[in-house]
């Protein structure tokens, strides 16, 4: 459609979104470049994944848009939606693989929903999907008998099960023991460059995500405070991204949620028990 | 559980519930017996029914042999008439005597047929001439009282 | 100052009803566009029926035991209590028709609707509400596919498949039941008791009635669990909570839908 999609895959312009009065997020704006890892970083509640949400479609921006591949996300009617959300995938939280299916029908799924492909030839797609996540033996399970870093794996199998040209990543390392985490971040870069796909990133994860990424996006309440290169990132001086990354308790993420002061609150809690 | 397992318990539940079906349709209810078989119509006038329903059975020597279809009031001749399925294989002759009967004391009410010596039989939609109305226990009752009321003097004289 | 705690109170209580009521009739709405949804939805329910067969294998063909057993026995207190209570009048004959009547009309239908509510709805409801819980719908949705019409339908139509199945099966194995009691252990006659049950259960007025009603309750039930399932909040409190409403709410609506039904149906007779 228009010409700017031939830079980035994804175009985020003066995006904001409030649920009720609540503002989640305010004025975003970002740029997916085709075949980048771009990372959204930011503390837990700061509006991340409701970003991804919005690229997907499931919510509806309150001002600004998104573009995918040019196309405007929130006028799609649903037919549209569904055929851009086919060259999506997606890794949920927790990989939200079907529980009712094996491993193999979950990473098949998409495949019969929307393709008529052969059963055989399912077979053999689903195998070489498995194969790349290292989980060809695992493919008569159930996810209930998969420990966290393999349900991970499968879900990331089922993501890029089409092909997609953008991958998201919701939380992908949140409890993950340190072998699984290096697994997953290892995959999901070479699965980004293996596809030619794009991938966006959500994490509070600092140190891993800035192995596998290109770009990083610092959100807190709603809003950018910092982007930037990897290395950028690194030798940033800014206060909040130096919290961040190294990880320190206080600075301009308060530890303290807002609050009387501790002895003004003992003062007046004992003026009317004692009063 | 592999596909065609899962369709074969699924047939087995479906075939078992279509096996009760039958069960009730033919077994417990009447669907076997006078409802399939070809009827033709009847007709007959009386002057009180009683408690005589629709779907009430007509007997012949005890015998189910059709069912009330139909009950109206006939406004011109102040009476009630009574529309019946009866069913082919039995035709009754032309002065056959249509009562309304009560199994048991308090049981349901039906018409039963009593069957005259005429050669002539009745024919579709024919009225079946000769009838006698329920007999409604309260005027039964009351009759009983007012004979016993006019037999008290002449009883205490003995 | 020593008022207000109680005005407030009395305040909070009124605005918490008003609270209430509105929001039920919010769901109302939402529950019965829901059913619309669903509908439209059915296509891909039927026309690749082996997703709905699995839910019936779910749904009724694991509930069979259950219906199956308290048909029995159910049946088999019908037989009791219905000669204690028919010999009294003397005709003990009768029960046939006592059995039958009372189950192929109400008892059949209804029980099996309650015990369909709890064991199969309760597990639908359980079941979406966690596939919620774990993102798996969210998950679809991204998936392009449609987790009304993939998840929810063919749930749906599994349960309005599965019950008057279920009602029928509960209805015979009552009269069996029944039949054990009555002629094989307190011995009424065998012929009167069947001939009797013949003559007046009619298969349209009374049986077919029945088998509507069962249908009726396998909407009923089946809209409310997938319905409770889908708005469940998406935490376990909130899944064990739609799971304790879907059996209230859908045994008190076959009740009262009971209810309505016999009026329309039984009036004339």
């Amino acid at each position: 459609m228009s010409s700017e999609s031939g830079e980035s895959l994804v175009k985020i312009s003066d995006l904001s979104f409030a649920y009720d009065s609540r503002t989640i997020l305010s004025g975003i704006n970002m740029e997916i470049p085709r075949g980048k890892v771009v990372a959204i970083m930011g503390a837990s509640g700061c509006g991340k994944t409701t970003t991804l949400r919005l690229i997907g479609g499931q919510l509806k921006p309150s001002s600004g848009e998104v573009r995918v591949g040019g196309q405007v996300v929130h006028e799609l009617d649903s037919d549209g939606l569904y055929q851009l959300r086919r060259r999506m995938g997606m890794l949920f939280q927790f990989g939200a693989l079907f529980t009712d299916m094996s491993v193999f029908d979950n990473v098949a799924f998409q495949m019969r929903e929307h393709t008529d492909l052969s059963e055989q030839l399912i077979h053999d797609l689903v195998l070489m999907k498995l194969h790349a996540v290292g989980l060809l033996g695992a493919r008569h399970l159930m996810p209930s008998e998969l420990s966290g870093g393999m349900a991970r794996r499968v879900a990331l199998a089922r993501a890029t099960a089409l092909d997609p040209m953008l991958i998201m990543y919701d939380e992908p390392f949140a409890g993950l023991d340190p072998i699984s985490l290096s697994v997953i971040g290892e995959l999901i870069r070479r699965l980004n460059d293996a596809l030619g796909a794009s991938s966006i990133i959500v994490t509070h994860d600092v140190q891993e995500s800035l192995k596998i990424v290109d770009y990083v996006y610092f959100v807190s309440e709603g809003r950018i405070v910092a982007e930037g290169t990897v290395e950028e990132i690194k030798a940033s001086k800014a206060p909040y991204v130096h919290q961040f990354v190294w990880g320190e308790a206080d600075g301009p993420v308060p530890f303290h949620y807002p609050a009387q002061p501790y002895r003004e609150e003992i003062m007046t809690q004992q003026a009317k028990v004692y009063g | 559980m592999n596909r065609a397992t899962l369709d074969l318990w699924v047939g087995i539940f479906v075939a078992i519930g279509l096996g009760a079906l039958l069960f009730l349709a033919l077994k417990v209810g009447n669907l076997g017996a006078t409802n399939v078989g070809e009827t033709y119509l009847l007709q007959a006038k009386f002057d009180n029914i009683g408690g005589l329903k629709v779907r009430a059975a007509i007997k012949s020597s005890g015998v189910v042999v059709g069912r009330v279809s139909d009950i109206r009031f006939d406004p011109e001749a102040y009476v009630a008439v009574v529309a019946m399925r009866v069913d082919t294989r039995y035709k009754f002759p032309k002065d056959t005597f249509a009562t309304i009967n009560t199994s048991g004391l308090l049981g349901e009410q039906y018409i039963g047929f009593e069957v005259g010596g005429e050669t002539e039989m009745l024919k579709e939609a024919d009225f079946v001439k000769k009838t006698q109305s329920a007999v409604v226990l309260e005027k039964l009752i009351s009759q009983f009282m007012f004979n016993k009321a006019a037999e008290e003097p002449g009883s205490k004289k003995k | 100052m020593a008022e207000m705690p109680n005005n407030s109170r009395l305040v909070r209580l009124i605005s918490g009803l008003g609270n209430r009521v509105v929001n039920g009739i919010w769901r109302l709405g939402f529950a019965s566009r829901f059913f619309l949804m669903i509908l439209v939805y059915s296509g891909t329910a039927l026309r690749r029926f082996h997703l709905t067969i699995r839910e019936i294998y779910f749904a009724g063909v694991l509930s069979l035991i259950i219906i199956l057993v308290s048909g029995l026995f159910v049946g088999m207190v019908l037989g009791l209590q219905g000669y204690d209570t028919l010999q009294r009048y003397g005709s003990s004959e009768a029960l046939g028709i006592l059995v039958a009547l009372s189950l192929v009309r109400e008892l059949g239908p209804v029980v099996a609707a309650l015990l369909f509510a709890s064991r199969a709805g309760s597990a639908i409801t359980a079941e979406i509400g966690l596939m919620k819980a774990t993102e798996q719908l969210s998950a679809m949705e991204m998936m392009a596919v449609n987790p009304i019409a993939r998840v929810v339908a063919p749930r749906f139509w599994a349960g309005v498949i599965s019950m008057p199945v279920l009602a029928a099966l509960f209805s015979a194995m009552g009269i069996f039941g029944g039949y054990l009691v009555g002629v094989k252990l307190i011995g009424v006659d065998e012929g009167s008791f069947w001939s009797q049950m013949q003559a007046s259960v009619d298969f349209r007025e009374d049986i077919m009635n029945g088998v509507i009603k069962s249908f009726v309750f396998g909407i009923i039930i089946s809209w409310i669990a997938v319905f409770e399932g889908y708005d469940s909040d998406p935490t376990a409190e909130g899944v064990s909570g739609a799971t304790t409403r879907t059996v209230v709410t859908s045994s008190l609506a076959v009740l009262a839908a009971d209810f309505i039904l016999t009026a329309l149906m039984f009036r004339g007779a």
